[in-house]
């Protein structure tokens, strides 16, 4: 090393320009998306020094249609369809916590029964999300079994929901005061037969997938995020609650009826990306047991909606409401003035805040596991753009 | 520590502070950008002496003189008694300097003036136990030509808070938006920040990247969710 610099100073003494190797030189720049088909439609852009990813800039965006501002030009009914389009895989969700925001904002009441087939519907959608999320996951750590079956088994729910609402994705099922339509006849012995079914599908998932050695040792002890950090961070969701954090809306704040219904909020403490790609597992085997509950307690017959006025409006005020979505909290912040159209709807969405995580956890990360930490994220990049 | 190589990086790279001033420059334009209708540019103008005075409730924009809603609120049937002492701890500490806007079941909102911001929020996470921010939404009042930004923080780490949402709101004069930043006292708010920045034009001081976020990258008009911006067609 003292050669080297001997040399160099040697040569600058005699008139000669050296440059030495900046760091700079030394890094990538790469960006990954917003056509690779690992990322979404999501941009970020990583420096690589080696195999290793020193600095990381999410760059979302790509499907921003601003939701919020669309919003300012329909009333509180006429919102529902546009509003669920963010995340149609999980559409009953997003539109639940609206739901709830314009009732608190109009004084409107849900009748019993409305609640339970909302909270069912809501359950049922979640598994829809997961299982696709699952089965991303699953293809890209190169499982492509972990792609067919979740594929495959999410069919049932999207049927069960399609004789629920009448549309197999974008349901546009929840309203302020309750849902569109009744249960159809049989529905609950048919929800029942496919819960059955799908427990022990979810056996086989947990043999093929999670327990198998591959999948272990590509994602456990990758990208970690501690309690402290995720706390830190604001993170939401399985994100969270694989970090050690008990935290579930359902629980902390119960809306409807999930103050009737007895579960448990599943968490882990090894914070790394295979709890993370866990707790949603673990979440899909309690949702079927909140199904079941919630089945056997729904009353037999009764209004399922309130009857709405033409044009539900309320007296000035706010309201922010919160759900538990397939990516953590879903809040709905809605100011109105008074008249039928909202003054400011802001969404607060489980992938938004979900992605300060990102450029934490992938700096220092290699490369390689770059699919393993974000997918396992739980990021939906269309949800967190609006 | 990747927080601090982000934070080294940006200052580091002279393009993003060229962008940064790129943006800075597109947002004086859209301040000065008159709207469409003039008439309600001139209610603009003629509003813009009131802007000193203290943040009034939100919700009482067209109805009645401001304070009637506050009035309206606290005459609501027993507000609960855990929220109560919540607010209590903090009107308690800060006297006058925090408003009490209203107190619901689970949900709490204080206002405060943007100089006293940064020593509430340190209150609220330091004493309170509210850990992280939900979300920040802001909203335009071209009406009282001013911008709220509110603040939704939770608590994860105190299970008694876990419902609860504090909202923090803060109000900043239209034609010169700047407010100071809450980065270091809550990270969370890293991203809502910058998108309140690039949707509704105000400048965070002490943010490390007041930049586009969501919008495209050639994007040359106003802050989309000022109410001035109108949706082409509508």
């Amino acid at each position: 090393m003292e050669d080297l610099e001997d040399r160099i100073n040697e040569s600058q003494k005699m008139g000669m320009q050296i440059i030495k190797e900046s760091d700079d030189d030394r890094l990538m720049t790469l960006s990954v998306g917003p056509q690779h088909p690992g990322s979404g439609h999501f941009r970020f852009v990583v420096k690589l020094d080696g195999d290793y990813i020193v600095h990381c800039d999410p760059d979302p965006g790509y499907v921003h249609r601003g939701e919020e501002k669309m919003t300012e030009y329909r009333n509180f009914i006429q919102n529902i369809p546009h509003l669920e389009r963010p995340v149609i895989h999980d559409s009953t969700n997003i539109t639940y916590s609206y739901s709830l925001a314009v009732e608190e904002l109009t004084g409107i009441e849900v009748p019993r029964r409305g609640q339970f087939i909302r909270a069912i519907a809501s359950e049922l959608n979640r598994q829809v999300y997961t299982l696709y999320w699952l089965a991303i996951y699953g293809i890209f750590l190169g499982h492509s079994t972990m792609f067919m079956w979740p594929t495959g088994d999410r069919e049932l729910f999207i049927d069960l929901l399609e004789a629920l609402t009448g549309a197999r994705v974008t349901h546009a099922f929840n309203i302020p005061g309750g849902v569109r339509n009744d249960v159809p006849n049989g529905f609950k012995d048919r929800c029942l037969r496919q819960i059955s079914y799908y427990e022990k599908r979810l056996k086989e998932y947990e043999d093929i997938f999670y327990n198998n050695p591959l999948v272990r040792q590509r994602t456990e002890g990758v990208g970690i995020l501690t309690k402290e950090d995720a706390i830190r961070l604001g993170v939401t969701g399985s994100v969270l609650r694989a970090s050690g954090v008990p935290y579930d809306i359902r629980k902390a704040e119960p809306y409807d009826v999930y103050n009737e219904i007895d579960f448990k909020v599943q968490y882990m403490k090894t914070a790394d990306s295979f709890a993370r790609a866990y707790v949603p597992f673990l979440d899909m085997r309690e949702s079927c047991h909140i199904l079941r509950q919630l089945l056997d307690k729904m009353p037999e017959a009764g209004e399922v909606r309130a009857k709405l006025q033409a044009n539900p409006r309320g007296p000035p005020g706010e309201a922010y409401r919160r759900v538990e979505s397939g990516r953590g909290s879903l809040g709905y912040y809605i100011i109105s003035d008074g008249t039928p159209k909202p003054y400011r709807v802001k969404i607060s969405v489980g992938s938004f805040r979900n992605m300060l995580a990102l450029p934490h956890l992938l700096v220092g990360a290699k490369m390689g596991d770059m699919p393993v930490i974000y997918w396992a994220l739980n990021y939906w990049p269309v949800e967190a753009d609006r | 520590m990747s927080s601090e190589a982000d934070q080294n990086n940006n200052r580091n790279n002279n393009c993003m502070i060229i962008s940064n001033e790129f943006n800075k420059n597109t947002i004086d334009t859209a301040t000065t950008f008159s709207p469409p209708n003039s008439r309600q540019h001139l209610a603009v103008v003629s509003n813009s002496s009131s802007s000193s005075r203290p943040p009034s409730p939100p919700p009482a924009r067209t109805v009645g003189p401001p304070g009637s809603s506050t009035a309206l609120r606290t005459k609501e049937p027993e507000p609960p008694v855990f929220e109560k002492g919540i607010a209590g701890e903090i009107s308690a500490n800060f006297g006058q300097m925090v408003q009490i806007i209203f107190i619901k079941p689970l949900r709490i909102k204080v206002a405060v003036e943007p100089s006293n911001i940064i020593k509430v929020a340190t209150f609220l996470r330091d004493n309170l136990g509210f850990d992280h921010a939900e979300s920040v939404a802001g909203t335009d009042y071209p009406k009282e030509d001013q911008i709220e930004v509110i603040y939704h923080l939770g608590s994860y780490s105190r299970e008694d808070l876990a419902g609860q949402v504090l909202s923090i709101a803060t109000r900043t004069n239209r034609d010169d938006a700047r407010l100071p930043t809450l980065i270091n006292i809550y990270k969370s708010v890293e991203y809502h920040e910058r998108e309140t920045f690039e949707m509704l034009g105000v400048y965070f001081e002490g943010h490390p990247r007041n930049e586009r976020f969501l919008l495209p990258e050639d994007w040359a008009d106003i802050p989309p969710l000022r109410k001035e911006f109108r949706i082409k067609g509508r």
